[in-house]
């Protein structure tokens, strides 16, 4: 065995003319984990997908194990030892998870009978591997996210796995299950199985990787090692921007609060959690995904009314009991899923863009083309939205050019009190750089914005305060000034 | 055996299965004509044509795809056999007409399941366009019309018996087909594909996600290609049994059925999105319909209600097994919540 598992070198490839890999390569050392890493579009699942058989490349030379490979097919690359696991997961929801984890083997093996009984046995040796505990029978779609992510590892094992990939893997993942991920993978490690592991976020590649590739637009920006790597070379690697990490000091609050919550409670879901927010402040809140930190905030904005409490807004008690109240308070939301709450994907960036205010841009009944379009190019030139023309669908754009309309949509109608959720989820380092900038800003011009995340470095850099939650309590508020996120974590845990 | 009874109770089948239950009683109480050797054997006898046609499109409808051209099919495939088999005066027995079928049946599914399969195009779009392909190939190029005298063999077939059952009451009598040997065979085969093959658990695995399919290594191009052939060639011999039991070829009567059978296949709990149904539940939703049809006579409903009563139990039908699943999906994220 040479010093190399994986050598892909010099990798070509073309969608329909559009260069999407331009001369890529990408080492891996055998029982290493490497992470690659690039905004949304950079090339790294193009890459995987050529790696794993199901593109085939343009040009370039992939080498396995030191055998060069030349036309690799899906199953080729799992024969190989290559194995894949998917953002999807790439399972079958209504299946069982015995099946789930022994229909590939089967597969390979070209059978055309089913043994119950051996898949059974196939099953029971897989999850037994890495000590994971699940009813077998139980149908795939009814586990929960890192469930359905330890099936797709555990199968993944099953073929003597030499490089196993994981494309973004903690995506949807709490931070106790990207935990249990890394124990997991360093198990993996251990056993001599390399991982390449994909990912854009900095905090994890610090964490669980020994070597780095980072590409942007298709090219080899960077590799070495993650030792040599700070955070600011890496964002630079990324973006090919410079950033400028500073934390957030209020310029000027006003006197009175904006927002008042006293004691504010929902059933089942958060109890007597009270805070209060000035213009020009922007205050975290934070918690894990049991804390009630989703919750609260669909209480502010009325889409899950509280049972008790009091909400004053500019010192007057309101009963928020629909977002239409919200919006007439003058309260604005982006939703923790802009896909499938925040926009219409289909539907044009300019009609994301002017739906909450439509009632202001009338002529009589009708709707007023020429204001429309005003308030179109307005929004896009002021939150610097990519998109060479605004009739696009919303669809076309990347997460952060998505979160920028959201963003467009509820600023539009000029609200005073700006909530997001999980603002940047999903959303590439350049991006997210941007709509901090752009919250830090409206902040300075008096909105009062709070800022619901489990991304503490974004909560450490943004709020002035932050409230931190707990099964749905509220276990501490600190300023941001004068503590670290070690101490966020303690009181979140 | 509480777990059993829990089982059961999350089970689609035990919910048509009840509703079927207490129709038949409700038509016992109303007419005393249910619970009758007679009747019992004529609404078996009445399933055979539908219930082959639901297995067919209960596998397509599993696999994410939908068919509503089986119907077009079938009576293309039945028409041109019946007619050349007459042109050539033809003697002998049924086995020719079946294979004859099946051959057409094979080569028009073929059509769906290359344009499907192999084109990767939309499966409603079509077979919409290949039932009326096939219609119009029946009565523009073979000018169909309809054909008083079959076979003498296919004749024999639909007339034929396996058992006869006499109501002492009433004196009424009604034999059982043995075409009713086909369903039992043809439910056979399909439980055997889809438990204990490959080519089967493909079918389900395609319904629940094609990508993760073909990543597995599912061929997923030619497990579509199989499958419409398959429901090709079980809609015709549908079809050839429907025209050996009527004892004429009549070409349009079996059109517009489609939406009856996959109604029936949908009440019995196969998904429509594919990926989840069994065959129990695709044969006690057909048996549901077809009871339905037959039976209102018996308590008394006029006939011209039936298609009322038919559209009544498919929205109710399919309104509750919608909120069957939406009460599980909740108690699955309840059951999460518990978990963090």
């Amino acid at each position: 065995m040479g010093e190399y598992l994986l050598r892909a070198i010099d990798i070509h490839k073309y969608f329909a003319g559009v260069r999407a890999l331009d001369g890529v390569t990408l080492e891996i050392k055998p029982g290493e984990i490497h992470c690659l890493a690039g905004e949304n579009g950079c090339g790294k699942s193009t890459l995987i997908k050529v790696i794993s058989g199901v593109y085939q490349r343009d040009s370039g030379t992939i080498e396995f194990d030191g055998e060069t490979l030349n036309k690799i097919t899906p199953i080729d690359a799992i024969m190989k030892g290559i194995q894949v696991i998917y953002q999807d997961f790439s399972i079958f929801p209504n299946l069982t998870v015995m099946e789930n984890l022994a229909i590939n083997t089967q597969l390979a093996a070209k059978k055309k009978i089913v043994n119950w009984k051996n898949m059974r046995k196939i099953a029971q040796e897989a999850t037994e591997k890495i000590n994971f505990k699940v009813d077998l029978d139980a149908q795939l779609g009814t586990l929960s996210v890192a469930e359905k992510q330890m099936v797709a590892i555990c199968r993944a094992l099953m073929f003597n796995a030499r490089l196993i990939i994981m494309d973004e893997p903690t995506t949807a993942l709490t931070k106790k299950e990207v935990q249990a991920l890394f124990k997991i993978i360093l198990k993996l490690k251990a056993e001599g199985i390399a991982i390449l592991f994909v990912s854009h976020k900095l905090d994890e590649v610090f964490e669980i990787s020994e070597r780095f590739t980072v590409f942007r637009s298709g090219k080899l920006i960077k590799t070495g090692n993650t030792s040599e790597l700070d955070d600011r070379k890496f964002s630079y690697y990324m973006t090919g921007r410079e950033f400028d990490v500073q934390t957030f000091v209020p310029a000027a609050t006003s006197d009175s609060p904006v927002l008042e919550v006293k004691d504010l409670s929902l059933e089942g879901s958060f109890e007597n959690i009270s805070f209060s927010v000035k213009g020009g402040e922007i205050l975290g809140i934070t918690g894990l995904l049991d804390s009630g930190r989703t919750e609260l905030a669909l209480s502010l904005f009325g889409m899950a009314p509280a049972t008790s409490g009091e909400i004053i807004i500019h010192g007057k008690p309101v009963k928020i009991t629909s977002p239409q109240v919200a919006i007439e308070n003058k309260i604005g939301f982006v939703p923790e899923d802009r896909l499938s709450e925040g926009l219409f994907l289909p539907r044009s960036i300019g009609d994301n863009i002017i739906i909450s205010e439509i009632d202001n841009l009338t002529k009589g009944i009708l709707i007023d083309k020429e204001k429309c379009k005003e308030e179109i190019r307005r929004w896009v030139e002021e939150l610097a939205i990519a998109t060479p023309d605004p009739d696009n669908a919303a669809s076309t754009l990347s997460g952060g050019n998505q979160q920028r309309i959201v963003l467009a949509k509820w600023l539009a109608c000029n609200p005073e009190i700006l909530i997001l959720n999980g603002p940047t989820v999903g959303v590439d380092i350049g991006s997210k750089h941007d709509i901090h900038a752009i919250l830090q800003d409206l902040a300075n011009k008096g909105m009062a914005i709070i800022i619901i995340s489990d991304d503490l470095p974004e909560v450490m850099q943004n709020c002035s305060r932050v409230q931190i939650l707990k099964h749905g309590r509220t276990a501490g508020e600190l300023s941001t000034q004068d503590i670290t996120e070690s101490m966020i974590l303690d009181k979140m845990m | 055996m509480q777990k059993l009874m829990k089982k059961l109770l999350q089970r689609n089948e035990t919910y048509i299965f009840l509703i079927l239950f207490a129709l038949s009683l409700l038509i016992q109480v109303r007419s005393g004509q249910f619970y009758t050797s007679n009747n019992i054997v004529d609404i078996l006898s009445a399933m055979i044509v539908p219930g082959l046609f639901a297995v067919g499109a209960f596998l397509v409808l599993l696999s994410g795809g939908i068919d509503v051209s089986f119907p077009a099919l079938a009576s293309l495939t039945a028409y041109a056999t019946t007619k050349y088999l007459l042109d050539a005066g033809y003697e002998g027995s049924i086995w020719v007409p079946i294979l004859m079928a099946l051959i057409i049946g094979a080569v028009l599914g073929a059509v769906n399941g290359f344009f499907i399969g192999y084109l990767n195009l939309p499966a409603m779009i079509v077979t919409l366009g290949t039932a009326s392909i096939f219609k119009g190939i029946m009565q523009g190029t073979l000018e169909s019309k309809q054909l008083a005298v079959i076979p003498a063999g296919m004749k024999s077939f639909g007339t034929s018996a396996l058992f006869t059952a006499t109501n002492p009451q009433n004196g009424l009598s009604s034999r059982m087909p043995v075409a009713f040997l086909v369903i039992i065979f043809v439910y056979a085969l399909a439980f055997f594909i889809l438990r204990y093959t490959f080519f089967g658990r493909g079918i389900y695995a395609i319904g629940g996600n094609e990508n993760a399919a073909y990543n597995a290594g599912y061929k997923v191009k030619r497990t579509k290609f199989l499958l419409y052939v398959f429901a090709g060639m079980t809609a015709s011999v549908a079809g050839i049994i429907r025209v050996c039991m009527m004892q004429q070829c009549h070409p349009t009567n079996m059109l517009g059925m489609e939406m009856n059978i996959i109604a029936g296949v949908v009440l019995g709990g196969t998904a429509i999105v594919g990926g989840k149904g069994t065959l129990t539940g695709c044969f006690l939703g057909t048996l549901l319909i077809v009871m339905v049809e037959n039976s209102m006579i018996l308590i008394g409903v006029p006939v011209i209600w039936k298609g009322v009563f038919v559209g009544l139990l498919i929205v109710i039908g399919t309104a509750v097994s919608a909120y069957q699943s939406t009460r599980a999906s909740m108690k699955v994220a309840k059951k999460r919540e518990g978990a963090a």
